[in-house]
Order: structure tokens, then sequence, then C-alpha cells
């Protein structure tokens, strides 16, 4: 997100879903659509059905393959390399948006000029895609007239996370694809309210609707809505909370919903931080895996049984209804700060849970118009300043937030931890269909584990049998990190040299593996990249 | 745009629309059990039989394009009875079991029963049978039921883009099933179950929670992915007993297994229910390559597991508390520990599961009350 609101002023999807299927072209790097936002899948299925043409680019052999007109099956952590050799080839058939160019961005003759180096035969060298596919794809998308670009964490999940985001930004902006309906660039957020958590204000480094907290202005302005001093140190982010639990210099944590003990990478290290603190709140619906390690454990209410709105992928901003009571004495989360709050002697009283988005949009004025009453039936997407608003379903009509968007001269980069001779594998992980994140939700569902009852390793058939291994076969899979144990299964789905491991189950963690090392720009993990090896446990 | 006359009304319409897309327009009812307005026209039920002047014999609206100065009529003694023929034959190979049936009261082909007043059937003949085998966990298959409308296949094939399922063998032995007969195994999206329009197709997990007595519905927004699916839960007596999803939201009906079939941790038992306080010190819970099993861990039962049994470590980790209580220890530890080491001491983690105001409230609480901007959530995960 960081990456997007860097060049264009503003982080989020730039199109709405119901502008999905009207694309001429669609591009999607980096998502297995169908399995992590499954109805976005049906959209974009829907759009190839109505004749648009399909790119896909991913390591693994996804579902939504068997739709593309072309598959850029790039090694993972190439994405650099590949979108800029595409540029290389649309700047060279001069297929760029030179009126778009120069009236809304800056930078470009420096940008254009750093791609010179990226030929395709360049970029066929680092991704191992035929160069012929890296020319179709540039001609397909530099020619069309409303595309749209997909990308999630195949894409920011890097230690140049940030920079593939500037690439794909760069994409969009020297063809001109922004600022139009059903043209854009949209990152797919991953759960119900992570848009919501961080319009909200939820990162360390900005208040609601992403005003600094470094900046005297706008702090000013906080302390006065809410009456208090407040600090103008950048705070930390959830990764670098866990090294600064580990340097003893974070005593205490407050958890709510959320399970890091699980959902981190290098899990071990988390839990270790975890246990070093001195004090540790824990708030949630299951005694997690986060849960069992703290001295307080508050008992939540899950979203059945509470009122409030959560804010979807396309910053749609909807009605969340409490349909049941919850169970025994647990409270809303809300319920439990408010109590907290006024026992630290701070005031938070509010008649109605709605009057905390209207506080919000006295302070973010993008949320102002939206209130619960407008949004009984159907959902509003903010920008939605004045209660006469409609709504903005796409992003940069007429210009960007901050004037005029930056190109970003980006170089390719491997990753920080590539295979060698004592960890041959590539591993990346990621979710499945049937299950969801730390699976402390689905994982409590009977169906859910009948059809999706195990972790499993993915492993390509190559090098299965150059390893010896068959399907079921239990294997070791060891990091610099960690070990699991873990069952085999034999799919033509990763790309040779390359293992994937979903990352829901806690007896065979995945991220027990993965590396810590950021991005240092908006501090994501490499939880996409990293090396491991694999040994037969027992036959089966 | 073309403009013709339904029952004797004018109306104008697109090109390439049916003359069902008119009739519907004019909010004229003509029934249909194979129609759906997402997927592709199938004319299979001959119920949406109209007459068009200067046509010899009645045509399926569904499948007929509107044309210019185009005259139609949806009803007259001879259609409604050729529709009640077609009705009875439909019902003449049906179980007539809509008293246990989970649809009743939600199905088109009863409403219809109902509406010609299908009493006694004057066909009378072999029945298909069907033996249930399939060991999925999320379908329902009572095939037995099924009239063979095609929009399980085509929603399968045209939107979800799997094609799971198709037409089988002919005749009276025509079914509808996966390659080979298997048992069905796809993504369980439950696409086939949303448009059933019988009791042929239903959520396993919906049997015998309760139909429409005293069920209510509440709309709401699906609390997994971030496509932000409006969702409909059926409740009856403070339980979630189904979900489904309007066509007139963002999502078109549309849901995937987890927005359709996963609500059961609602009322899990190992939900927690009241405020734990440690009793001793944090050990175990450790990641280890020997973990013997591969089976996921068993449930921890009552308040996750603090409750439930005197052998379960949990027990003597954690005290049930009240509210006051844990509260006070909250504030007295959050207190020292600000004083003694600063606010930036401490951090919050908040997240993305929780809604808006949720997190402002959590936000605001760790800037405002505890001063500082370790604040966070798991946007990078």
């Amino acid at each position: 997100m960081a990456g997007l609101a860097t060049v264009f002023g503003s982080g989020a999807m730039t199109n709405s879903i119901p502008e999905v299927e009207n694309h001429d072209v669609i591009f999607v790097i980096g998502s297995n659509t169908t399995e992590t936002h499954p109805i976005i899948g049906i959209k974009i299925k829907k759009a190839v059905r109505k004749g648009a043409e399909f790119i896909v680019a991913d390591p693994r052999k996804i579902d939504l393959v068997r739709f593309a007109n072309i598959w850029l099956q790039h090694r993972p952590g190439t994405d650099v390399a590949l979108l800029n050799s595409m540029m290389h080839v649309i700047v060279r058939e001069d297929l760029i948006d030179k009126k778009f160019i120069e009236t809304w961005t800056e930078g470009f003759k420096s940008f254009k000029e750093s791609l010179d180096e990226y030929t395709p035969e360049r970029g066929e060298k680092i991704t191992g895609i035929p160069q012929k596919d890296i020319i179709n794809a540039a001609l397909l998308y530099g020619n069309a007239i409303r595309p749209g670009i997909y990308y999630t964490m195949g894409i920011t999940q890097h230690t140049h996370g940030t920079e593939n985001v500037y690439t794909i930004a760069n994409l969009a902006l020297m063809t001109g694809n922004l600022g139009r309906e059903s043209t854009g660039v949209n990152p797919l957020r991953g759960q119900n309210n992570v848009q919501g958590a961080t319009d909200m204000g939820c990162i360390p480094d900005c208040y609601p609707g992403y005003q600094k907290v470094n900046i005297p202005g706008i702090k000013q302005k906080f302390e006065m809505a809410w009456g208090v001093k407040l600090s103008d140190k950048i705070g930390l982010t959830a990764t670098e909370m866990t090294q600064a639990a580990l340097k003893g210099k974070l005593k205490a944590m407050y958890i709510m919903g959320e399970n890091p003990a699980l959902s981190d990478p290098d899990i071990s290290h988390t839990i270790k931080a975890l246990k070093s603190l001195e004090f540790l709140v824990v708030q949630d619906i299951f005694l997690t895996e986060t849960a069992e390690l703290a001295d307080v454990v508050l008992p939540a209410a899950c979203f059945a049984e509470k009122d409030g709105t959560f804010t979807n992928t396309e910053r749609r901003v909807q009605r969340v209804r409490k349909a049941v009571d919850p169970p025994g004495e647990a409270k809303e989360d809300s319920w439990i700060i408010m109590e907290l709050a006024n026992m630290l002697g701070y005031k938070m009283r509010y008649n109605y849970i709605g009057e905390v988005l209207l506080e919000a949009g006295k302070v973010w004025p993008a949320v102002a118009g939206i209130t619960y009453r407008r949004i009984e039936k159907i959902g509003l997407q903010w920008p939605c300043p004045t209660l006469d608003h409609p709504g903005t379903p796409y992003l940069f009509k007429g210009g960007f937030p901050r004037g005029k968007a930056a190109f970003t001269t980006v170089k390719y980069r491997p990753s920080e931890e590539l295979p060698d001779n004592e960890y041959p594998f590539l591993l990346s992980t990621g979710r499945q269909l049937f299950q969801y994140h730390t699976g402390s939700m689905t994982r409590k569902i009977d169906a859910m584990n009948k059809v999706s009852p195990e972790a499993y390793i993915e492993i390509h058939p190559d090098d299965a049998k150059q390893l010896g291994v068959n399907d079921g076969n239990a294997v070791k899979v060891s990091s610099r990190r960690g070990s699991i144990e873990i069952k085999v299964l034999i799919s033509d789905r990763p790309v040779k040299g390359m293992v994937f491991i979903p990352f829901h189950f806690k007896e065979a963690a995945a991220n027990v593996l993965t590396n810590t090392a950021l991005d240092p720009i908006c501090k994501i993990p490499e939880l996409k990249v990293c090396a491991v090896k694999i040994e037969l446990i027992k036959q089966t | 745009m073309v403009t013709l006359t339904i029952d004797g009304k004018k109306v104008t319409v697109r090109k390439l629309s049916t003359v069902l897309d008119a009739a519907r327009k004019l909010n004229i009812p003509i029934p249909t059990l194979c129609h759906h307005p997402e997927l592709s026209p199938y004319g299979g039920c001959r119920l949406c039989i109209i007459e068009i002047k200067d046509l010899a014999r009645p045509v399926t609206a569904c499948t007929t394009f509107a044309r210019e100065g185009m005259e139609v009529i949806t009803t007259s003694p001879y259609l409604e009875k050729l529709r009640k023929t077609t009705l009875e034959l439909l019902l003449s190979d049906h179980p007539n079991d809509c008293m246990v049936c989970e649809r009743a009261g939600d199905c088109t082909l009863q409403e219809l029963a109902y509406f010609y007043d299908i009493r006694e059937n004057r066909f009378v003949g072999e029945k298909r049978p069907f033996i249930k085998k399939d060991e999925n966990p999320f379908v329902e298959r009572a095939m037995e039921k099924c009239i063979l409308c095609g929009q399980c296949v085509r929603v399968c094939d045209e939107i979800q883009g799997v094609g799971a399922i198709d037409f089988a063998y002919r005749g009276l032995k025509t079914k509808i099933c996966p390659p080979f007969e298997k048992d069905l195994d796809c993504e369980f999206c439950g696409q086939c179950v949303a448009v059933c329009p019988t009791g042929a197709l239903t959520g396993k997990m919906w049997a015998q929670k309760g139909r429409q007595q005293d069920v209510r519905t509440v709309d709401t927004v699906c609390p997994y992915c971030g496509c932000g699916c409006n969702i409909s839960l059926h409740v009856r007596r403070n339980e979630v007993i189904r979900v489904s999803s309007k066509e007139d939201t963002i999502n078109e009906g549309w849901l995937c297994a987890k927005g359709r079939f996963g609500y059961e941790f609602i009322h899990n038992s190992d939900r927690l229910t009241k405020p734990l306080i440690r009793i001793s010190p944090k050990e175990g819970f450790e990641f280890s390559s020997q973990s013997p099993s591969f089976n996921p861990p068993p449930g921890k039962g009552g308040n996750g597991g603090v409750r439930s049994s005197p052998l379960t470590p949990h027990n003597s980790r954690f005290k049930e508390v009240s509210w006051d209580e844990a509260f006070d220890y909250i504030a007295k530890r959050l207190k020292e520990i600000k004083d003694s080491y600063g606010p930036d001491s401490i951090g919050g983690l908040s997240s993305a599961r929780c809604t808006n105001e949720e997190n402002f409230l959590f936000q605001k609480f760790i800037r405002a009350v505890i001063g500082t901007n370790n604040v966070d959530h798991c946007a990078r995960y």
C-alpha cells in the first residue's frame, strides 16, 4: 500500500468490483484470485467470457491459467525484470500515452532511459519466460483501451515488494491506464477489513485517513479532536514490535483479533518475542496460539454478534449487523476498548456505535458523507466527503491527490535468500480455497476440515522424482530457521525447483521456515521466497 | 431498441432482449423453472410458453427474441392448461415429501404446484430412484427431486467456470451428476445450491436447523476475504442456521465455499466465554519437527478449553475471572509499565477482522490513552 500511496498519493484499489467485467485486457500478477478472492475471480472469468484478453503472470499454474490467453510463468521474485522488459517493449513499440505522461506525471525521461537495459532477451534470462511471450503480453497490455491490473501478496510479500508495486504503477502510468472506468491498478486486500483497519489509522505512521503522525499541523488537529497531547514519533510496525520485544525494548502488547504466533514469518522467533513480554493482553474469539501466551485473555464477539462497518477491497464501506448474541460473557471489541479507556481515565462514550464512524468523518473528510442511514442497503465507496456525494467507484478521475504522479526507476535485484546447494528449493507460501489465514475460524468447521484436512507441500513431478518421493510421503522441510514435517502433494502447479505450502496449518506451520527479511519501505516480510531443503522421512 | 406489445401493454426493450425480459420489465409474471437472468437461456422447463400473433404454436418466452411490433399473450385458458399439464408431468416423478423437505416454503416447484392447484396427478408411472451415497460435506444431493432444469449445470460452467457436473444418460434415466457418477469433488461454492428451484440441492449443514418458521434474516457482510460479499444470515433461536446472498448485491448473489458454508465457527464450543488470567508461567506450545501426527488438534471445549476438563493443560494455565477483575488487572499492569518504561514500551496490534469503528477506537486508545504510535495490524501478511 505504501508503494501506491507514494506514487499516486492514495493507496487502494482504483476501480470497483462491478467494473471488472468491462475490462478489455486483464493482467493478473501475483494473485491466485479464484482461491483468495473467489468472487473477483468470478468477475474476471465473466470478463473473459465477454471477450476480454487475459494475461496471467504467476510461478504456479493457478486455476486462472485455464482461462488465460498468455501465461507468464516467471521465477518467483523476478517480477521487476518481467515488468521492466514488458515496458521496454512498450517504449520500443511506441505504445506510451504521451499526453497522459505530460499532463499527469513527472520523471518519465530518466525512467525511460532506465528501461534500456531490460530487453526481452535479458527478461527471458532472468525470469525464464520465453521472450516472445513477454513481447506478446506487452503488446496486449500496451494496445488495450480499458486494461486492469490485479495483484496481491505475490507482488508485495518480497523484500522488494514496494519496488514491485512501483513497477506496476509505472506500467499503468506510461500507458495512461488510470483514472477511467474499468481502467486501473487494483491491489486486492486479503481480509474482510484490512482496508478499513488501514483507513482507520491502525498503522504506526498515520492517523485515520493516511495523515502522517509526524507532521505538526496534523498532530495538532488530532490533539484538538481528542483533547490530549499526542506523540509525533512514528511507531513500530508489527514485525518491528517483535524485534523490539526480543531486545527488551517493548514490554507490553495488546493484541486484538490477531494471531501473529502463526501468521508471522519465522514464528519460533515471534513466539520467543511474545513470551519475553512482561505483559500481554489478547482479545479474541478463540484461544488462539497467541492467546495461549497471554497474561490476560478477553473473550470477544465475532462479526455476527455486533454492529458496525467493514470496508472491502474496493473502498466500499458496508454495514455489518448483529444477528445473534455473543456466547457467555463475550463482549464486542468496541465495548472492551471503551471500558478500558474509561478505566484509565480517558472518556470514551458513544450513544451508538455509528457515532464512531461520524467521529472518523470529522477527522478524515473522505468518509464524512457516510452514515449508517445512507449505507442501509448498499455501501458507499470513499472518497465520499459530503452527505449528498454518491461515493467514488474509481479513483483519479481528473488527477492524482498528490498533483502529478511520479515514475520511479526500479532496478531488478534478486530476493534475499535464494536456493543454493544446501537449501536447493525455493519455497513460496500462500492460501488455499477452503481454509482462511491461521485457520482459527475455518479449522473449527468440520466440513472445511473434511475437504482440506491437513497441510501439504506442492512439489513438481520432476523434483519429486529426483528426491525419490511419492504422493502422501512424509518429508522434513527445513530452512535456516527451522523445520517442519509435512505430506507431499505432487503437482504440476509450481514451476520446477519451487515448492508451495499453505500457511493455515499450525501442525505444519509454513511460517516456521519463512524469512523475516523485510521490505525496507513498507516493512512487509519476504514470505513468498525463501530457500529450503527436503528430506524423505518414511514411506507410507 | 424494439417496441412490442405484451398482454395489450406496450414496452420498449434493447435489441436482443427476450420476450421474457420484456415481460419482466412490465412486471408481468411468467412462471419459469429453468431460467436465471445471469445464465444462458435454456428453454427446458416449457413453463414460460407464450402465444405470439401469427404464430401457429406457443413458444418459450425465454428463448424468443423480442421483435418490433410483436404481439404477445402470456396467459390464456389454453396456455394455462398446457402449463398445468407440464407441471403435472414434472410432479409425476417427484416425491411428495414437502413435509420434511429442506426447501419447503422456498421452493419454486412447490409454489407452482400450489398456484395450479395440483392435488392429484393424472400421470402415474415409473419413478427415478436415487441412492444417496455422496460423501461430500457441503452439498446434499437429493436427485430424485431434480427436475432437470439444468441451472446447476449452467451456473457451474458459465459462472464458476468449473464444470463439475453435467447431464448423463437419456430419457427417464437422465440425471445430473459428476463425471462417472462419482462423489461431488469441486470448489463447493454452492452456486448450484443457490439456483436450484427445488429441494434437489441443499446445504448438508442446513438439515433440521430450520426452514421458514421462526427464522429471520439479517443482512451483513462476509467475514472472510476482502471482496466484501453481502450475505444474509438466517437466524433461529440465537443461532445462525444458514447463509444466503441476494441477487441485487455487489456479488450478484454468488459466494464461495467459505462465505456460504463457513459460518459454523460462530457457535463452536471452543469460543471464549469468560475473561482469563494466567496463573502459571509461560511455557509449552513449541513448534517441533518431531510432531508425530498430521491430524488437526482436537477441539478444546468450553471457553477455549479452560472449563472442559481438569486434564487439559489450559486448565492449569488460566483461571476464569470477572470482567471487573480483568479490567483492574490490565489497567494496573499497563499503568505500571507505562510509568516505569514510558509509553513507547507498549504496542498494540489491531485486527483486519474487526470493524472500522473498533479499529478507530483501538488506535485512538493506543495513541490518546497509552500515548504511543506503536499500533499496527496484519496488512502485511
